[in-house]
């Protein structure tokens, strides 16, 4: 409580000083200038933002960019949001694929990056940028709003040790759902495993992508990316099949839940789980932690509803400039964007995390360099993600009020899976409760 | 109670500048809050404050229609009354134990109020190692025995691992308050009846047990408070709510509709329905539990 007491304080004491420090100042600034970026990723990954931003920081002498690790996503967001009240933002905030409808729903707050680029003449070229990724971080007139920066997408991580030992060929991997079942079958019959396979982020894996790779919306006005009056319609028949096999191959014992989050990953790096859809930037994770050799191949689809799949969405986060700062400072921010986006920077990245190349050339100079000769896992979740033309379905989606929609459909798949509600039952009541978060959020975006 | 003469101070502002550092905390920590929170309760506001619409009890509604709100309510209940009785028994138990054993006492003490000093955080990355169906040392062991241990699903194990959590490191507290009230009953009374001829077991139920009343109907009042307020860290690491909101209590809904989704208006409804709650609660207890305890 007492910790409780002390964020409310935050949060509601400090509007009152709100701006009195925004003024533009009149004094000469003082290089070089502190650009505070706040960051939602840890360990590893954090780590190499940091590194990034002192290579920039090494490269010129009038801008710092100062990396300060906030915790995780949700919580750098909460935190920028308070300090936004305040009338101190940092420049720049890492925001996760489900704040992105919080930011777009609320432009008064935020400086919109291709306005940025523009205003400061450096070069942001949109073309080259994947169009899975624009479409995502895009407004309605396809204008970036963010810069994207960390994206993955889902892909199916399977033991290869374990695929030899059940006798299973590591070369020719599930590519449907009938195969993965097949598969989960022969690898518990071993007895080695406590079930045939798992997923982290449940909904991001097994829900947003699964619509999207199968072409069918989760949402109406083309997922939200139309307009805040969307409405949830992932109580489909084909989102029914797709849940009650899930716990079908609960029951069975096939299929583990492994949590929210990336909760599930200790299934599959401990060779509890011998196959596991996880993000592509788990692969880093992945190779430092197991003792046994794995490979990763596109996701599963159900050839009952879709002939071959459509392509997957990405998730990860995106940066956001805030508004509130001075033009000497957004000058600086241009700049560190400019280095951010080149494609040495932006192959190196993709390289040592396995978030997906941005742009084409990143990816091009990545080929080129023999990486995925090496590595090919990374290779599969670029290719799968430009699988084919981005449709409706399948070019991204945005949902006010998110974080909680999202804990809604967890909710009901967790009812699913467990057995305690009907697939139908349990998408109807999350279909329902989602709307009603929608609704309230479209109230308070309207001003 | 012992009623004394009331100290009067002669000169008037010396109190007030002593009290003045106090109340100014509270103030800014407590009352400031909770006034703010009161008044956001009424309102509908985005996450950046731009709009701030009065709706009335419109956050109220929404958040009594939401039927997951009113199951946090029932969890919470469910969830004290767990945690106060299994930490009050086994206290009780341990106490009457470790009470009047000799020089040996000391330690089979300091072994049992140990689990106090671990950090609630800590407490629950601890039993998240020994119960996490992947790589819990428990759960493995269950596993072995023949029963699949999966909180992250199955909502009476995370309901389970959480009272256990709880109770383990509140044992200690609830083992101290026991053990003192037991130290101060005067052993002639204990004396005399066992010279009357009652045994161990009678003299604990006619003696110990209605002596220690004011002791267990204090620490009835600070455990169902504490399972209200201080056991967020546990449901945070072990479990965040889940599954299917099945752990999640009052206190865990109001941070995660506030701080991590950014539910405002909300979240403040839920802390002032919280509020309400744990007044009436304390009322409900005091005026009529304490009729039956014996100072």
């Amino acid at each position: 409580m007492r910790k409780l007491a002390l964020l409310v304080c935050v949060v509601l004491l400090l509007p009152s000083f709100a701006f009195a420090a925004g003024e533009p100042e009149v004094v000469e600034p003082e290089f070089p200038l502190e650009i505070e970026m706040w960051i939602g990723l840890g360990g590893a990954l954090g780590e190499e933002i940091e590194r990034m931003a002192a290579d920039f920081n090494a490269m010129q002498d009038e801008y710092i960019v100062n990396v300060i690790e906030q915790g995780d996503y949700a919580e750098a967001m909460t935190s920028a949001i308070a300090a936004y009240r305040a009338g101190n933002p940092p420049h720049i905030l890492q925001v996760y694929d489900v704040g992105t409808g919080t930011m777009h729903g609320n432009p008064e707050a935020i400086y919109p990056v291709y306005q940025l680029m523009e205003d400061y003449n450096r070069p942001f070229d949109t073309d080259d940028v994947l169009d899975q990724v624009t479409a995502y971080y895009s407004d309605l007139d396809g204008n970036m709003l963010s810069f994207p920066f960390n994206s993955s997408t889902p892909i199916f991580y399977y033991n290869v040790d374990a695929f030899r030992e059940a006798g299973l060929d590591p070369n020719d991997p599930p590519e449907t759902w009938h195969d993965v079942e097949e598969y989960a079958e022969a690898l518990v019959a071993t007895g080695n495993y406590s079930a045939g396979f798992t997923f982290q982020w449940p909904s991001w894996t097994n829900m947003e992508n699964f619509s999207a790779w199968h072409d069918i919306p989760m949402g109406t006005l083309a997922n939200g990316m139309d307009g805040w009056g969307t409405e949830f319609v992932y109580n489909s028949p084909e989102h029914v099949l797709h849940m009650e096999a899930l716990a079908d191959f609960a029951r069975r014992g096939l299929f583990q839940y492994g949590g929210r989050g990336s909760a599930a990953g200790p299934l599959f790096n401990a060779g509890d789980v011998p196959m596991y859809i996880a993000s592509s930037a788990a692969y880093a994770g992945i190779a430092e932690s197991v003792d046994f050799e794995f490979n990763a191949t596109f996701l599963p689809y159900w050839p009952e509803i879709i002939d071959s799949p459509q392509n997957s969405i990405i998730g990860g986060g995106s940066l956001w400039v805030m508004d509130g700062h001075s033009d000497i400072e957004y000058e600086g921010v241009a700049e560190f964007f400019e280095y951010l986006s080149s494609t040495e920077v932006q192959a190196a990245w993709h390289q040592f995390s396995g978030y997906l190349p941005i742009t084409n050339s990143a990816w091009e100079l990545t080929r080129e360099q023999g990486f995925y000769d090496e590595i090919p896992i990374h290779n599969t979740a670029i290719e799968q993600i430009t699988l084919s033309e981005p449709t409706e379905n399948s070019r991204g989606i945005r949902f006010g009020n998110y974080v909680q929609g999202r804990s809604v459909i967890l909710d009901a798949m967790e009812a699913i899976f467990a057995g305690d509600m009907g697939a139908q039952a349990a998408l109807d009541d999350a279909v329902r409760r989602g709307n009603e978060l929608l609704r309230e959020f479209e109230r308070t975006v309207a001003r | 109670m012992v009623t004394g003469k009331s100290v009067v101070f002669k000169d008037k502002g010396l109190p007030y500048l002593l009290l003045a550092p106090e109340v100014t905390l509270t103030a800014v920590f407590f009352i400031v809050p909770a006034v703010q929170a009161l008044i956001m309760a009424f309102y509908r506001e985005d996450a950046f404050g731009f709009s701030r619409t009065f709706i009335g009890f419109g956050n109220f509604e929404r958040v009594l229609n939401d039927a997951q709100y009113v199951q946090s309510i029932w969890t919470t209940l469910a969830f004290s009354v767990a945690v106060a009785v299994i930490t009050m028994v086994l206290a009780l138990f341990f106490a009457s134990l470790a009470n009047n054993i000799g020089k040996k006492a000391i330690y089979y003490q300091t072994i049992i109020i140990s689990p106090y000093a671990v950090a609630p955080l800590v407490a629950g990355v601890m039993w998240f190692f020994l119960m996490s169906p992947a790589v819990g040392v428990v759960a493995y062991a269950l596993r072995l025995l023949g029963i699949t241990w999966n909180h992250a699903i199955v909502p009476w194990q995370a309901f389970m691992l959480v009272v256990a959590a709880s109770s383990w490191q509140r044992i200690a507290y609830n083992f101290l308050f026991y053990l003192a009230g037991m130290q101060m009953i005067p052993d002639s009374l204990l004396e005399s009846a066992a010279i009357d001829g009652s045994g161990p077991v009678s003299r604990f139920w006619r003696i110990t047990f209605p002596l220690l009343s004011p002791t267990t109907f204090f620490l009835a009042i600070v455990n169902t408070i504490y399972v209200f307020f201080y056991t967020f860290p546990v449901i945070h690491t072990l479990t965040e709510g889940g599954p299917n909101n099945s752990t999640a209590t009052m206190v865990y809904r109001i941070y995660r509709d506030g701080f991590r989704s950014l539910d405002y208006g909300g979240s403040s409804a839920q802390s002032v329905i919280l509020m309400a709650f744990v007044m009436v609660f304390v009322l409900i207890q005091f005026r009529y539990v304490e009729r039956r305890v014996y100072y």
